[in-house]
């Protein structure tokens, strides 16, 4: 037997002993992800000894190194974690974006005394993540974002306006795209720093959504002082970094329609629509969007499999991220249509116990941002025809 | 196994590339079709693609072959795809190989499989009876008749059946039509007594036949696998033909929006570049990202069929499903932004429209393989 094979076999018995039944089943609401952070709180006993087990395997973040906490484990070892974890319906016992977004620009960009700080608190939970990029003016076109850091000793001093941060109202920490020259061209004057949310001058107003949820916040700075040790990578050239955290977001944000895959599509339809006597479904045309909605996804899934080992090859071009996710969001609204279709009128409750506070109306309304946060699908696209493809005008 | 090509099987690539475009690109099938060649393909670059080793590419080596799987052969009707090569690789080194292989007796494999694989020998599948590709609706009948059988009925898009030295028929010997049991394959030699075959001249200038069937007298050692038990057989051998179409249909969109894009970056109206335009370059992005996404599943679905036979057919129903419709995207995407020139015979664009829409039909369309997803998953 291969080693491969043989942490293959390992990965599966420790999932089986540790992973709880509850940690199993396809997640119903918001409070099913564990976000970690200073004011964590578990939903439920399974949901903690889950992540506890998980932390202490380093598994929270399986392929960083073991002195920030991660499991050391090589991309094909952690992608056995991954398809062993999706095999039996694992929840991921984490959800960050200290993992998925600043974690891989501090491992490239960030010093040893930052790695050493942060990262070990990322992997165990300690601290919650937001990211302070978009500005009320600068949404697409991020790089006109006027938020100011001035120079005052050895600290910035910043003041501006963040808008659509994600959490921010329950964040610990910020990553942060503020400007540091003004005078430079619009890319060559930003710098990425962090800083602690309960400085002094930050301050938060959540902004309410179309699904009922509030996960968004403006925030405010007035006067924060944040020390000059806190900026990633170079001064000025934060905008390196942001683009390759983007690189990151925009992958995770691809993956998202699998985290949440449930019941298969055709049962849920068969269960609210009924079959006819040789088992097909009751409404061929949406029998048909179904089938093909699940290629795509099949699909899909190959290619985010291909992307990974296109990497390990050195073959993947970098901009493949924005590809990958123009189409799961895409392909993930998708989805949430037709589990609206499938529903019917019982999918259009929004307040009963039955429909679990309208778990599903709720998540077909959050899916539409799917296209919009991290970039839209027009700006995936446009940095697909241009980078990839190569194609003129700026 | 990574989703990515080995080295080896890049090499494979490289080679396959390199005699196809050097010696059948386009202007070959156009050379063809504006000859009315009889044939329709060329001997002699059969006779290269069996010293290459690629005709006997699915061969046992103990039969001569190389014993390579479908990922390799998926790799050769790619290239294929790239420039629209007419050849007999797909029924004769792919299809009839693989039944062959996998369902003859050790008799039918000596007899058979050394000449598949040194090129003297070609072959044909014969399916298909209606419009569409409905295997479990096989009507030609097999009737028993002394020690063997009697065929009558008749079989319509049989790739290559014009020039075959051998057909593989699927016949139904009990129940009746839509029945999985009761079907069964026959070895047939095209000279027999009653066979009578027109070539059909296709909208893509590759080969087809009809083939009527009158009573065909087949001995019993004529017969391919168990008697009423050939749909398993069948099936496998279509899902290595679906496999190795998708594969094709890879290389025929690649190729296709290869060209479009160069072209979008040559032609100017309006004092622009054309690729200048963001309605267009968002429509190039998303077929580029169909593309990829595509390129992922059919290896998948190879990479399944090598690795997993028994398990593959849920891979190869999303692969053949994928690489129709995107085909049939990037050959409609092709034309229109090519704008006029588009439309025009002289331009080779149309003929990637036409081989797109015989490969989208060639053994299940994408409609047919999404039902054959969702019976799959019972629903
Ligand atoms: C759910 C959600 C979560 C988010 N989380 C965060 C977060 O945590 N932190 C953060 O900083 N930001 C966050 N954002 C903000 C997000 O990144 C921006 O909304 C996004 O980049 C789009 O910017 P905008 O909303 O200003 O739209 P605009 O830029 O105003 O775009 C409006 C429309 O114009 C189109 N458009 C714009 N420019 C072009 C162009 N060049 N070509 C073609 N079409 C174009 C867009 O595609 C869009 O359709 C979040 C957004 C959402 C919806």
């Amino acid at each position: 037997m291969s080693d491969l094979e043989k942490f293959r076999l390992e990965t599966r018995a420790w999932l089986e002993a540790n992973c709880p039944p509850e940690m199993r089943r396809p997640m119903t609401s918001e409070a099913d992800t564990f976000w970690g952070g200073r004011n964590a709180k578990f939903s439920s006993e399974p949901q903690r000894v889950w992540f506890e087990r998980m932390r202490d395997k380093g598994w929270t973040v399986p392929h960083w190194p073991k002195e920030y906490g991660g499991g050391g484990l090589d991309a094909e070892q952690a992608k056995i974690v991954r398809q062993e974890m999706a095999a039996i319906g694992a929840r991921q016992p984490l959800v960050s974006f200290g993992i998925s977004m600043l974690g891989p620009a501090l491992l490239k960009y960030g010093t040893d005394a930052q790695k050493k700080e942060h990262l070990p608190k990322i992997t165990a939970g300690l601290i919650r993540w937001c990211q302070g990029y978009s500005e009320p003016n600068a949404g697409s076109d991020l790089a006109s974002l006027q938020t100011r850091a001035e120079s005052d000793g050895d600290d910035y001093v910043i003041n501006g306006q963040k808008i659509w941060t994600s959490y921010a109202n329950y964040a610990d920490w910020i990553f942060c795209l503020v400007r540091t020259d003004p005078t430079a061209k619009k890319h060559d004057g930003i710098s990425f720093i962090l800083f602690d949310m309960t400085s002094k001058g930050v301050s938060t107003k959540p902004i309410l959504l179309i699904s009922g949820y509030s996960p968004f916040c403006e925030t405010f700075f007035d006067n924060v002082r944040v020390p000059k040790s806190h900026v990633v990578g170079t001064v000025n050239r934060g905008w390196d970094v942001a683009k390759y955290l983007l690189q990151h977001e925009r992958a995770m944000i691809s993956g998202m329609g699998e985290r949440g895959v449930g019941r298969p599509l055709g049962q849920v339809a068969a269960d609210s629509i009924g079959s006819d006597e040789q088992g097909r479904l009751e409404d061929a045309m949406l029998r048909g969007q179904i089938a093909t909605f699940e290629i795509d996804e099949a699909a899909l899934a190959a290619a985010a499999e291909r992307a990974v080992d296109l990497a390990k090859a050195g073959q993947a071009h970098p901009a493949f991220s924005s590809a990958m996710k123009y189409y799961g969001t895409e392909l993930n609204k998708r989805r949430h249509e037709i589990l609206m279709s499938a529903g019917g009128v019982d999918a259009l409750e929004w307040e009963s116990e039955r429909s679990k506070g309208g778990a599903r109306p709720r998540a077909w309304l959050r899916t539409k941002a799917n296209s919009i946060e991290g970039g839209t699908s027009e700006v995936m696209l446009g940095i697909v025809a241009k980078r990839i493809l190569d194609l003129p005008g700026a | 196994m990574a989703l990515v090509l080995n080295e080896e099987q890049s090499m494979l690539r490289d080679s396959a590339r390199g005699l196809i475009s050097d010696k059948a690109p386009v202007s070959h099938l156009r050379q063809l079709r504006d000859a009315k060649d009889a044939t329709g393909f060329s001997r002699e670059l059969w006779k290269a693609f069996a010293e290459m080793g690629f005709s006997g590419l699915l061969v046992p080596e103990n039969f001569g072959g190389s014993g390579l799987g479908c990922v390799e052969a998926g790799i050769v009707m790619e290239e294929i795809g790239r420039t629209l090569m007419p050849s007999p690789f797909l029924s004769t080194a792919v299809l009839a190989a693989s039944a062959l292989s996998r369902g003859g007796s050790g008799a039918q494999k000596s007899q058979y499989l050394p000449k598949i694989s040194d090129g003297s020998l070609l072959a044909a599948l014969a399916i298909d009876e209606g419009a569409k590709h409905r295997p479990l609706q096989t009507r030609l009948q097999a009737v028993r008749s002394g020690n063997g059988f009697r065929l009558s009925g008749d079989k319509a898009f049989v790739v290559d059946g014009h020039v075959a030295d051998l057909l593989i028929v699927a016949a139904r010997s009990a129940g009746k039509a839509g029945e999985r049991e009761g079907l069964t394959l026959f070895l047939v030699d095209p000279k027999t007594k009653g066979i009578a075959t027109e070539r059909t001249a296709m909208v893509d200038s590759h080969n087809a036949a009809r083939i009527v069937f009158d009573n065909v007298e087949v001995n019993a050692d004529g017969v391919l696998g168990e008697v009423d038990q050939g749909y398993g057989l069948l099936d496998g051998v279509l899902n290595i033909g679906r496999g190795a179409v998708a594969s094709e249909m890879v290389g025929l969109s690649e190729e296709v929006f290869g060209r479009t894009v160069t072209y979008l970056k040559e032609r100017k109206q309006f004092g622009k570049l054309i690729g200048e335009f963001q309605a267009l370059q968002h429509r190039a992005a998303q077929l580029y990202i169909e593309i990829e996404i595509t390129r992922a599943a059919v290896l998948k679905a190879l990479q399944t069929l090598d690795g997993d036979f028994a398990n593959a057919a849920a891979a190869v129903a999303v692969a053949k499903a994928r690489a129709g419709a995107t085909a049939t995207q990037a050959v409609q995407e092709g034309v229109q932004m090519h704008g006029g020139m588009g439309m025009t015979d002289q331009f080779d664009i149309g003929f990637f429209m036409k081989r797109a829409r015989v490969c989208q039909e060639l053994f299940g369309d994408a409609n047919f393989h999404a039902d054959q997803l969702a019976r799959m998953k019972s629903y």
